[in-house]
């Protein structure tokens, strides 16, 4: 759906600049595609405490749909900034990649999400595993990383940062708690 | 061709200067006619003292002027809300009618005065003036107003001032983003210049742009003008104006020092310590055409270079 509404906006800005995304265009498509991004990465990481808490295994069946959603998001996220605000110039790029941290940050969390997106089909679960379990838990540093891009970014307002990081402990308390249920109620 | 370069703007496509500055001209004429047989009293249009008065035009710049509906609804302004939008959503709710300034600290005659009575006998300018943002975006606006030593003349300085510090208006009720629990900003705004800066003759108190008077998203109904600064140094809304002896603070110095200095003039070789500093996106700026260009030292104001003569700028950024 945002992505729909932002493909219309971006068609606008084709026929009419400034018609669709406002007068800063470049920042606010990066910008847009970066917030769905997180947004959908939050909701895929609470399908499973929702479903532990509504007790509706079921739900998990739509855990990988909402996660490569969140990766598609993020990747065009990464495709704009680096056409409409970097100018597919490699100089600079470079330079921010290694010199911003929030893009370093931000960077890395995409390099975490790619293997995910990659493993994320029934094949590559029964081949890997145990180790799939293992790997798919690069989502939480993925996510964290996610956060603190966004929390670097920010200046001088903090209420988006503060959202989300607190939905996010929130997501994090519940497993924390899920975890330590399951170790009382199995013996030894 | 999807993307143009800067080479590609036809001479066109700009607004020649005297066009806009003839609408003001324009829209009197216009009220003139239609308000004939109205019998409406031109006092009655809020804010139509500028229509009163003439104002001297500007030296022309040889670059693309900035919309005014980006450069209206394309703000920082946190009084109101940190995105871009929310000024022009928001500003609205300010009063700015009546309006006093206060001039306090080492002057020889201290005192409150109204805004009018502030600007009696001095001359309005127009003046077309480049306005860099530290986020590397910017502008190019056509400001009315005049210079910042007309003012401070009126009050005389003492011997012993050495800066001049400015205060924003901090009213809760009517600017929400003072009202916001999420904002570390701790208000008023405030900004600061050396004595000498603000003497400087391209600094400038602006009380309109494009012809008409300032919008309130904009800093309404005064604001400072320093091109060859950040824009975080053109505080808006001003209710305050203390001449001291030591440097005043200044809001985003105060808030992350590393970031933004007291000085902050426009400086290419100093990055901020998030993003480049050695280009900007002028508006106007589309997706296809993002119009990056060079970011110049002092924003092309070379004349300032002389109030800094001798100081390592690269450490007082």
């Amino acid at each position: 759906m945002p992505l729909a509404l932002l493909a219309v906006d971006v068609w606008r800005e084709f026929q009419v600049p400034g018609s669709g995304l406002g007068p800063d265009p470049a920042d606010e498509l990066v910008r847009t595609l970066g917030t769905w991004g997180l947004r959908i990465l939050l909701i895929t990481l609470a399908v499973s405490p929702t479903s532990r808490v509504l007790r509706q295994p079921r739900l998990v069946r739509f855990r990988r749909m909402f996660g490569l959603w969140a990766f598609a998001y993020i990747v065009l996220h990464f495709i704009a900034y680096l056409a409409v605000l970097a100018g597919f110039e490699l100089a600079t790029i470079a330079g921010d990649v290694v010199k911003r941290p929030y893009i370093t940050v931000g960077f890395s969390a995409l390099l975490m999400l790619i293997p995910l997106a990659a493993t994320s089909t029934r094949g590559w679960q029964r081949r890997l595993g145990r180790r799939w379990r293992m790997l798919h838990r690069l989502v939480y540093p993925a996510a964290v990383a996610a956060w603190t891009h966004l929390m670097w970014l920010s200046k001088g307002g903090f209420m988006d940062p503060f959202v989300y990081g607190a939905i996010l402990v929130l997501l994090f308390g519940e497993r924390v708690v899920a975890r330590f249920r399951r170790a009382r109620r199995s013996p030894g | 061709m999807l993307i143009r370069t800067a080479d590609d703007i036809k001479p066109s496509e700009i607004t020649p200067e005297h066009v806009y500055r003839s609408r003001r001209r324009f829209m009197r004429e216009a009220l003139a006619l239609t308000g004939a047989g109205v019998a409406l009293p031109a006092a009655a249009l809020p804010g139509a003292w500028l229509d009163e008065r003439s104002v001297l035009p500007g030296a022309p710049l040889d670059e693309t002027m900035t919309s005014e509906s980006d450069a209206t609804s394309y703000n920082n302004f946190y009084e109101f809300g940190t995105d871009k939008g929310d000024p022009a959503a928001h500003a609205h709710e300010m009063t700015i009618d009546p309006w006093t300034v206060e001039v306090s600290g080492e002057v020889a005659k201290p005192g409150k005065i109204g805004l009018e009575d502030m600007l009696v006998g001095i001359d309005l300018e127009e003046r077309i003036y480049r306005l860099r943002c530290v986020e590397a975006w910017s502008m190019v606006i056509p400001w009315i107003g005049f210079p910042v030593k007309k003012i401070l003349d009126k009050f005389e300085p003492t011997g012993n001032a050495k800066y001049v510090m400015f205060e924003t208006l901090h009213r809760p009720s009517e600017m929400r983003g003072q009202r916001s629990l999420f904002s570390s900003i701790d208000w008023p705004y405030v900004e600061g210049l050396r004595l000498d800066e603000a003497n400087h003759p391209l600094a400038i108190f602006a009380v309109g742009m494009y012809g008409n008077l300032l919008p309130k998203q904009n800093g309404a109904p005064i604001r400072l003008v320093v091109p060859w600064k950040y824009g975080f140094k053109s505080i808006k809304s001003i209710v305050s104006i203390r001449l001291t002896e030591t440097r005043p603070v200044n809001t985003w110095n105060d808030l992350q020092p590393r970031e933004y200095g007291f000085y902050a003039n426009v400086n290419p070789t100093v990055d901020h310590p998030r993003w480049s500093q050695a280009r900007e996106r002028r508006f106007p700026t589309t997706l296809f055409r993002p119009n990056w260009i060079p970011t110049r030292m002092f924003n092309g104001y070379d004349e300032v270079a002389e109030l800094y003569t001798g100081m390592d700028l690269s450490r007082y950024y």
